[in-house]
């Protein structure tokens, strides 16, 4: 094992536990916090089922931004939907057809995914390219941007050009990082290809792991715990009540 | 006429650039101790008030999920940057939705999160002191809470839950706003915003009754305290007495009349409006409601019915049940509350009301979606109903109706610009040019299609329009009641009142 390759592997197992137990402490936060009132923004689904379908258009089609503007829903629904796509094409790096999570090869050798995932590296970084643009010269979101609102976005291009590189021009040796990536996974290290782009790729990804839980890409899980959107519009047939505003109530009822 | 710059009314709407500080004179008056006290706040700002406003932020933040997850969740992806109507009338970015919402978020990230605990300046997060303090003041009370950012926030992002946030964090450490308190300690005493207190009311009612007959010749009655009665209803305390709200007031009666309901308001309950939600207080606006389940008690109601009002309603159709429910003592046939508009309407399906549409055909009508009504509630069963059953009442009444353009009304309507707590004339200059955009859409359909009126079924849209309108050209007389075009076309064919024959029947 080479050096370079010990530190990646722990490098990644390290990403990997504070992706995952940071976001679950943030979705446990947010699934404990009561929502004390009916907020939905109407007209809302008075049903649950109902409630599902405003999601599923939130999620999948991003309804709310396209009703906003159509710039911004242009880049940003590309740049996820490439995200998509480039993320079912990575997984043939981590599954092997016949391993435990083979029943998920159908994910990455169908047409859609064979077809386009290569490609959908350019959507992504004309995505990224398009939400820069706004924040530099549209002056009331250049306002509001922070240092780290660009360097988000500039560690998104660079992950996406490495490895649109990677995938066009400079070639890896896609067998060997295949068999590092499944000796994480099955704690039978390999050793990694050491070419620049690969590890700036890998090097980045890991970080944008670890962040993801203390930024805000915490508007992935925001989203579905966002009372406007997640609520059923029905506060006359049914009362809603929080355990702090029912404790308000009780205790009212016992000086009483 | 002001002292400030009146903007120019555009043809076409456009996005304005943003001119920093241009509203940062804007402040409305501090609540001094007689008006904290009632309400259980601090009289003045308390001594280590920056640890009070962190301690308060983490309370709040653990008992509203909003709170945390729009905290947490903003991309700054700027879509709803030109949504505010304080934004597009001052230019001033801080009136921005998301920059609004900075104004906290910055201190909550220096507080409570690792980026902004350890790289402040890479996140804009920064400690809590007076200047924000100030700004908050100023900024917080320059949103009129009318949710019309969480529609165009791709994660529902309501900026209406920060600044109510941001308002019961200041109250908490002794910064209240005169208006909202001072009003709110006046329903505690006396029962009504407006501190009319009980006989003035009989006075006021029994005014009315003596002018609808004169006018009318109709005994139409405005019963109030009256025990027994089947409907309670709950309306605005402008209705008693303000124009153009009080004509709604007559119209609601004519209604009650013509479909032969026993009916009452409440000299405890004689206001609608809940200012308990403006300054982010369950525990106020609580209170509040509970006079409404009071009255409900006392007078032994079936029904409960709420006259025309914004905010009210929002409180109502989405707040009274958590409130002050349950309501299992009323009659299960009808929803708790109803909106006057669902009783009028109910009763124009039924065939139970007769109009003289030509009545109003001096008028072409416009309707002004009040914002809380739009987004933040619902009328009837189905979603939209808000929308639809105004205008159907509307339509019974008048032959001639014209909507407003498509992204200025439903939901997409802009706020009056004197909501949530802005209604009061030291923040004159911000309710002006926040009404700019409501203002440039009616210019539209009153150069484009003859609109002559606007109605709206908002007290403080009422109100607002009224005064700040003419400074764009308009009339005052211009914003009417919905209930007031009811009340100029209902024609009144019952000549005795239901009710009077029930009061005398149980007087025998
Ligand atoms: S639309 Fe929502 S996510 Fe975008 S900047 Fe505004 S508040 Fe933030
Ligand atoms: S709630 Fe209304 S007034 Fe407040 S920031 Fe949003 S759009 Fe502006």
């Amino acid at each position: 094992m080479t050096v370079l390759s010990i530190f990646f592997a722990l490098l990644f197992y390290a990403a990997t536990a504070i992706f995952v137990i940071g976001l679950a402490r943030k979705i446990m936060q947010y699934a404990r916090t009561p929502a004390p009132l009916k907020i939905p923004t109407t007209p809302a689904p008075v049903t649950q089922t109902g409630v599902v379908l405003r999601m599923a258009r939130e999620v999948v089609l991003f309804a709310s931004l396209f009703k906003s503007n159509k710039w911004t829903w242009l880049f940003g629904w590309m740049f996820h939907l490439a995200l998509l796509l480039a993320f079912f094409r990575h997984l043939r790096y981590t599954i092997h057809p016949d391993g435990v999570f083979g029943f998920m090869w159908p994910l990455i050798n169908n047409p859609i995914v064979l077809a386009f995932g290569q490609y959908a590296a350019f959507a992504m970084l004309l995505g990224l390219i398009g939400l820069f643009g706004r924040r530099i010269f549209v002056d009331r979101v250049r306002y509001i941007s922070a240092p780290s609102d660009y360097l988000m976005l500039i560690l998104l291009f660079a992950i996406a050009g490495t490895g649109t590189l990677m995938s066009f021009v400079e070639h890896t040796d896609i067998v060997q990082l295949k068999a590092f990536v499944l000796g994480l996974i099955t704690f039978n290290w390999q050793n990694m290809p050491a070419d620049a782009l690969v590890i700036l790729h890998l090097g980045l990804v890991a970080f944008l792991m670890i962040i993801f839980p203390i930024s805000k890409l915490l508007h992935a899980p925001g989203l579905f715990f966002s009372p406007t959107r997640n609520q059923v519009d029905n506060p006359r047939e049914k009362r809603h009540i929080s355990a702090w505003g029912q404790a308000i109530d009780d205790a009212e009822a016992n000086k009483a | 006429m002001a002292d400030f710059e009146v903007p120019e009314l555009e043809e076409i709407p456009v996005v304005p650039h943003i001119k920093e500080g241009a509203m940062s004179h804007s402040s409305p008056f501090i609540s001094k101790e007689q008006f904290q006290e009632p309400l259980g706040f601090p009289g003045e700002l308390v001594p280590n008030w920056e640890e009070k406003v962190y301690e308060k932020m983490d309370d709040l933040r653990k008992r509203y999920r909003s709170f945390q997850v729009y905290l947490d969740s903003c991309v700054k992806c700027g879509a709803c940057t030109d949504k505010c109507h304080y934004y597009l009338g001052t230019s001033d970015p801080k009136n921005m939705p998301v920059a609004r919402q900075d104004l906290l978020r910055k201190v909550y990230r220096r507080k409570f999160t690792f980026a902004g605990k350890y790289f402040p300046k890479l996140v804009g997060a920064v400690d809590m002191d007076k200047d924000i303090l100030d700004e908050w003041y100023s900024y917080f009370h320059q949103c009129s809470q009318c949710r019309r950012c969480s529609v165009y926030c791709p994660y529902g992002i309501d900026t209406a839950e920060i600044s109510m946030a941001a308002r019961e964090i200041m109250d908490s450490v002794g910064v209240g706003q005169k208006y909202c308190n001072e009003i709110i300690g006046k329903v505690f005493k006396i029962g009504n915003n407006l501190g009319l207190p009980q006989p003035a009311l009989v006075d006021t009612l029994e005014g009315l009754e003596e002018e609808v007959e004169e006018d009318t010749e109709v005994a139409v009655k405005f019963p109030l305290d009256v025990k027994g009665a089947d409907i309670l209803l709950v309306t605005p305390s402008a209705d008693f007495f303000a124009e153009p709200h009080v004509d709604g007031l007559i119209g609601y009666a004519k209604v009650f009349h013509e479909t032969g309901a026993s009916w009452t308001m409440s000299s405890i309950a004689s206001e609608a409006g809940n200012f308990g939600m403006f300054i982010g207080s369950y525990e106020n606006m609580r209170k509040i409601a509970r006079r409404v389940r009071t009255a409900a008690l006392e007078l032994g109601v079936k029904r409960i019915v709420f006259g025309e009002c914004g905010h009210a309603w929002r409180v109502a159709y989405s707040f009274l049940n958590t409130l002050a429910g349950p309501w299992d003592f009323l009659d299960p046939r009808y929803p708790v509350p109803q909106h006057i508009c669902e009783y009028t309407y109910d009763a124009i399906q039924a065939g139970q009301l007769t109009f003289d549409k030509s009545e109003n055909d001096w008028r072409t009508m416009t309707f002004h979606d009040s914002c809380n009504v739009a987004r933040a509630s619902r009328m009837g069963p189905k979603p939209g109903g808000q929308f639809d059953i105004p205008r159907a009442v509307i339509k019974a009444v008048c032959n001639n109706y014209v909507d407003m353009p498509a992204e200025t009304i439903k939901e997409g309507t802009f706020c009056c610009g004197g909501g949530g707590g802005l209604l009061t004339d030291d923040l004159m200059e911000i309710r002006v040019k926040g009404a700019k955009p409501r203002a440039e859409a009616l210019k539209q359909v009153t150069e484009n299609n003859g609109v002559t009126h606007m109605a709206a079924i908002c007290a403080i849209c009422k109100s607002q329009f009224t005064k700040v309108l003419p400074y764009y050209g308009f009339t005052m007389d211009q914003i009417v009641s919905v209930h007031q075009l009811v009340s100029d076309a209902i024609v009144l064919t019952k000549k005795d009142s239901d009710q009077a024959k029930s009061e005398s029947d149980s007087d025998e």
